[in-house]
């Protein structure tokens, strides 16, 4: 042990708690960061308050007035589309005495109804009960002052709809930056436009919600926790080994950071593998070739042989692995989190291959999957363990600091993204 | 569903001595469960058998090549599923949780060519590193009664919970 690197001392305020020094190639997380109600409490108004939030995708509500609600950043939401089509985000508050105005979790309705003393809404928020005269004055009707109170902020990219809850904050499109590219090389995988499957999965982690952040663009982690599923893909025939060498990844600005690698396992879009049997590898083909006519061989290929493993910063994934996963989380305490997520798939995809994309997304996704289950084991260790911080108060984050030329998928500079963002957030200097 | 028509194996579905039978199948399918006979319990299924967990909050018809699941295991997936389980790397299950099955509103829904239609209810306990979960719901069996040992043909584990509170599903429930 080099005992001329001692740790930091204990970190008093959360800009100590991120500690960079590239001379020594070392970069510290205080363990403080995800076991602090204080630090939380921070978080939700420097982060959750200013970032945008993935509120979720436009099939969610392909027809107009179809609405689903949502807990998005520690709000209660309606994301709906008018009779006119328009998308709208409101608070599910009433404005009369606060009660959440839909209970469902989706539905279509031409009207929203309180149940509590029957104030109404349009769907596009606008006050429309009708008392008697003598009941409410000119500010109720049309004064606005008894519509459902929109989010400040809303705005979409490739019908990827997210929130902010500040009014000043910069546009979507400046703050996505270079994961804009990413979130293109999953939206053009179908040829009309794409859509969640279904309905998604919702669970519950015992540990921080950066412990997800970190996990689910971390190549480190893949073959010490999963070798059990790269066993399964081996049993089946299905692991194809000329993957998973590293090509790298990719700061994409603002926090948010890209892995991507070539896929050991198959992919709908568009990489067969053996166990899918002979007659799907006809109907995987011509998916493949597809992408190739539009988009030319290089990135045809690209969209049909790599995986890519994606955090926008500070709490959405977009994993394109052997399934497409959009995953979202959001702390209910600081070891405890509720996480969102879904499949993600082209419209106007085959039942055949729809039905492998599901087959393939459980393999490995999910509370059921052959994966998923062992990385929650480990964030729940790691909160667990965390409980030793006052004698062991630091996490290591710098594997691939001494290296030469571009970080590998494999080292943690995509973690170093993500906590250098969470630094300045917290700092308020972003 | 099956149809309550075909008597030639002697089996009709209001048979009180056929649903105590039952009950004992699964009974021991709680048992192995409970103590981790996993392979053995692998074993009562038949080949091409299926098992099925459906998402919280969907209807009971829900179909896996449309409707993302929990878990949609065909046979080799299950078998899979079980060999990744018997390993010290499934960390999730390492070291062991404890667990008891607990079965209960046992009725036979159909019955046709000795192939018995069953529901019950469940509540099934996990224990580890002091946290308790729980996960309840009601159990879709088609049994092969007809076979010698008794098969399962597909067994489908629909949960009567709104999210997953466990966030894990590790083990069978």
């Amino acid at each position: 042990m080099d005992i001329t690197v001692p740790n930091p001392g204990l970190p008093l305020t959360s800009s100590d708690m991120v500690v960079e020094d590239r001379q020594r190639h070392l970069f510290r997380v205080a363990r403080r960061a995800f076991t602090d109600e204080e630090v939380l409490e921070q978080e939700r108004r420097q982060i959750f308050d200013r970032c945008w939030l993935y509120l979720g995708h436009g099939s969610e509500i392909r027809n107009t007035c179809d609405f689903v609600t949502r807990a998005v950043g520690g709000r209660e939401l309606i994301f709906n589309r008018d009779r006119g089509g328009a998308v709208h985000a409101f608070l599910n508050t009433c404005p009369h005495r606060g009660a959440m105005v839909v209970r469902e979790k989706k539905g279509n309705a031409l009207s929203f109804r309180c149940f509590y003393h029957g104030w109404s809404f349009n769907v596009n928020g606008r006050f429309a009960s009708r008392f008697e005269e003598g009941n409410y004055g000119k500010e109720h009707y049309g004064g606005g002052c008894a519509d459902l109170t929109q989010v400040p902020r809303l705005e979409s990219y490739r019908d990827f709809w997210f929130v902010n809850f500040d009014r000043n904050a910069v546009s979507l499109s400046d703050y996505l930056a270079g994961a804009k590219e990413y979130i293109d090389l999953v939206a053009d995988q179908g040829e009309a436009e794409m859509e969640i499957v279904g309905s998604g999965q919702q669970y519950i982690i015992n540990a921080n919600w950066k412990l997800l952040a970190e996990n689910s663009i971390d190549a480190f982690h893949g073959f010490p926790v999963h070798s059990t599923y790269f066993d399964y893909l081996q049993n089946i025939g299905s692991l194809r080994s000329d993957g998973f060498n590293a090509k790298g990844m990719t700061s994409l600005g603002n926090g948010h950071a890209v892995i991507e690698y070539a896929s050991p396992w198959g992919r709908p879009i568009a990489r067969w593998v053996p166990s899918w049997g002979e007659e799907k590898r006809e109907l995987v083909e011509r998916i493949r070739q597809g992408l190739i006519q539009r988009f030319g061989e290089e990135r045809g290929l690209r969209i049909a042989e790599t995986s890519r493993n994606m955090v926008i910063f500070p709490n959405l994934v977009i994993n394109d692995i052997m399934a497409i996963t959009v995953r979202t989380f959001y702390p209910d305490a600081a070891n405890r989190m509720t996480v969102s997520a879904w499949a993600l798939g082209a419209r106007d995809e085959d039942h055949e291959l729809r039905k492998l994309r599901l087959f393939n997304f459980l393999e490995f996704l999910g509370p059921g999957g052959f994966a998923t289950p062992d990385d929650q084991e480990a964030l729940e260790n790691c909160q667990r363990g965390y409980r030793n911080q006052r004698e062991a108060a630091w996490n290591d984050i710098s594997k691939g600091m001494p290296r030469v030329g571009p970080p590998k998928n494999d080292d943690e500079e995509q973690m170093r993204c993500f906590w250098r963002q969470w630094r300045q957030r917290m700092a308020g200097a972003v | 569903m099956n149809a309550d028509s075909n008597l030639s194996h002697g089996l009709v579905k209001d048979d009180p001595v056929l649903r105590a039978r039952i009950e004992d199948f699964l009974y021991l399918e709680a048992d192995l469960l409970d103590e981790w006979r996993i392979e053995e319990w692998f074993a009562l299924f038949a080949e091409g058998a299926t098992y099925e967990v459906p998402p919280t909050g969907d209807d009971k018809e829900a179909d896996p090549a449309t409707s993302l699941f929990y878990i949609a295991d065909d046979y080799v997936r299950l078998r899979e599923r079980v060999v990744r389980l018997t390993k010290k790397e499934a960390h999730s299950e390492f070291p062991r949780s404890q667990q008891r099955h607990m079965i209960s509103n046992v009725r036979i829904t159909g019955i046709a060519a000795g192939v018995a239609d069953v529901s019950c209810n469940f509540i099934t306990y996990r224990a580890k590193r002091g946290v308790v979960d729980s996960y309840y719901g009601k159990h879709l069996y088609r049994i092969d009664c007809a076979a010698s040992p008794w098969k399962i043909k597909s067994k489908r584990s629909v949960l009567s919970m709104d999210m997953l509170y466990p966030g894990k599903l590790t083990i069978i429930v």
